[in-house]
């Protein structure tokens, strides 16, 4: 029982002991210490920041990643239902995929100028990829028997989609969620040290630039936080939504 | 039949350009924000046939595999170390959790700090994003080892050095292929996002020059250029993947069919 509690707690004790410690110590300060990073993180995020800064941050990065799930899903199993369609674009989107998130924000910001706008559009034209060809995926891979099933049933088309498609494809659909989600996170920073006055990169990148080194590394646990967050989240909703596909693993497995 | 899919993919990109040319040329995007697809693809030659623009490339594309080669290297030590020590996998689970959805780019700032606009700041965010993605396969890799080939290479006696060399490691190769696939295209990423934000000398910090000079041409071209860059890197991972676990089922089975 002692051992479950240790494990979890062990190591990242340790490493905050020996931080603290080599920080007494020295006397470079681009790191201080664990005990001054906690103050400067009371100090800057507490209060008004967090609504001048995070939560403007949070909300663009929530609506972008909906955004980029429902354009993926959507886009996706309309490509992956439909041959021509597919056959059609895919040299298309393997390019589209293969551009680095990243410069789209100085092609968004000329489109659609320094806007809030811009900066959602950011996240969801680099989460969407990930996501769309991952349902793609998952919707060609609908076990053929199922499919002919359904067609011998006379299921609607409406039905199909909602009963056998969609299910079928939700295993890749997390995982490309998955993977959109890091990426919308990083667009979220970056947009912001680019072309901002206010966000959480913003500010990080503010602190760095007038050498508040305690309130930039207060901004990174921040940015670890929200990203542990995101999984945390993540991990919570992909067990819903596919407690019928772990549930058929075990049963295998067993 | 055979003809149908390629010949309709050339469809759809011919489809994509004309519609590009045509935007701008009907006056719906104003030619200064989505310049003719001609003018870019013009530039684009232009920039191919400039020696600048290949020691600009070279220059991100040796940040890339630099940053690229540690973190592999690292990654794979530690993570077979890890994946087989079970004490250390459980220690070091919470922080692995903590630490891997950090945003690297969240540690520009830092990098900047410590080295300046140099491409050792910019190689700092392109390890730490590539590491986890080789580290994780690799732990999971190292677990995969079969029950009945554990047992039977300790039946047999096998050295733990043997038993590495050729039961622990090729379990993990397909694991570690995929890895290094997928640490590759995010290290390419953070490599043109690096010179980007923090200014380092390459393609990136290029894009960033031709926006704030209002040249639309020049940054549709570069644009261009890393979704190109993107493109290879993709194929030639897909490659070496492909020769190296030749005889893997998931490539052998491939063939049969």
């Amino acid at each position: 029982m002692r051992a479950r509690l240790l494990y979890p707690v062990g190591l990242p004790f340790l490493l905050l002991v020996v931080w603290a410690l080599a920080t007494t110590s020295s006397t470079n300060r681009f790191f201080p210490g664990p005990a001054a990073i906690l103050d400067a993180f009371g100090e800057t995020w507490i209060g008004p920041a967090f609504v001048d800064d995070v939560l403007p941050s949070l909300s663009r990065l929530a609506i972008g990643i909906v955004a980029a799930i429902a354009v993926g899903v959507a886009a996706g199993t309309l490509i992956g239902l439909v041959r021509w369609l597919r056959e059609l674009s895919e040299p298309l989107l393997e390019f589209f995929r293969a551009v680095p998130p990243p410069v789209l924000i100085p092609i968004a910001m000329l489109l659609l100028g320094i806007t809030d706008t811009m900066k959602v559009v950011v996240i969801v034209s680099g989460a969407v990829w990930p996501i769309l060809l991952n349902t793609v995926d998952g919707v060609r891979a609908t076990d053929s028997v199922q499919s002919e099933t359904a067609a011998a049933f006379r299921l609607t088309r409406w039905e199909r989609l909602r009963f056998l498609v969609l299910p079928a494809a939700s295993p890749r659909i997390m995982t490309g969620v998955r993977q959109g989600l890091s990426v919308a996170l990083i667009l979220m920073v970056i947009s912001e040290m680019f072309a901002s006055s206010a966000g959480l990169g913003y500010r990080i990148a503010y602190f760095q630039r007038n050498y508040l080194v305690a309130e930039m590394w207060s901004g990174i646990l921040l940015l670890g936080l929200v990203g542990v967050l995101l999984a945390a989240v993540f991990g919570l909703v992909e067990r819903r939504v596919l407690r019928w596909y772990h549930g058929i693993k075990e049963v295998n497995r067993g | 039949m055979r003809v149908r899919k390629p010949l309709l993919g050339a469809a759809g990109l011919l489809a994509f350009l004309v519609v590009w040319q045509l935007l701008p040329a009907l006056g719906l995007v104003d030619r200064q924000y989505l310049p003719y697809v001609t003018d870019v693809l013009g530039r684009l030659v232009e920039e191919l046939r400039d020696l600048a623009f290949w020691r600009r490339l070279g220059l991100t594309m040796s940040s890339w595999a630099i940053g690229l080669t540690i973190a592999t290297g690292a990654a794979v030590v530690l993570g077979t170390m890890v994946g087989l020590v079970p004490f250390l996998r459980r220690a070091t689970h919470t922080t692995v959790e903590f630490l891997r959805p950090i945003p690297s780019v969240a540690l520009i700032p830092l990098a900047v700090l410590l080295f300046g606009i140099q491409q050792r700041a910019a190689l700092v965010i392109i390890v730490y994003a590539s590491f986890w993605q080789v580290f994780v396969q690799m732990i999971y890799g190292v677990a995969d080892v079969d029950a009945v080939a554990r047992d039977t290479a300790r039946s047999f006696g096998v050295t733990r050095r043997e038993r590495l060399v050729y039961l622990i490691l090729p379990t993990a190769l397909p694991y570690l292929m995929t890895g290094v696939r997928l640490a590759a295209a995010v290290a390419l990423i953070l490599a043109i996002t690096a010179e980007m934000v923090i200014g380092n000398p390459g393609l990136g910090r290029m894009i960033e020059l031709s926006r704030s000079a209002g040249d639309a041409v020049g940054l549709y071209a570069l644009v261009v250029v890393t979704g190109l860059l993107g493109l290879l890197v993709n194929v030639f991972f897909r490659f070496v993947e492909r020769r190296a676990l030749s005889w893997h089922q998931s490539v052998r089975g491939e063939e049969v069919l």
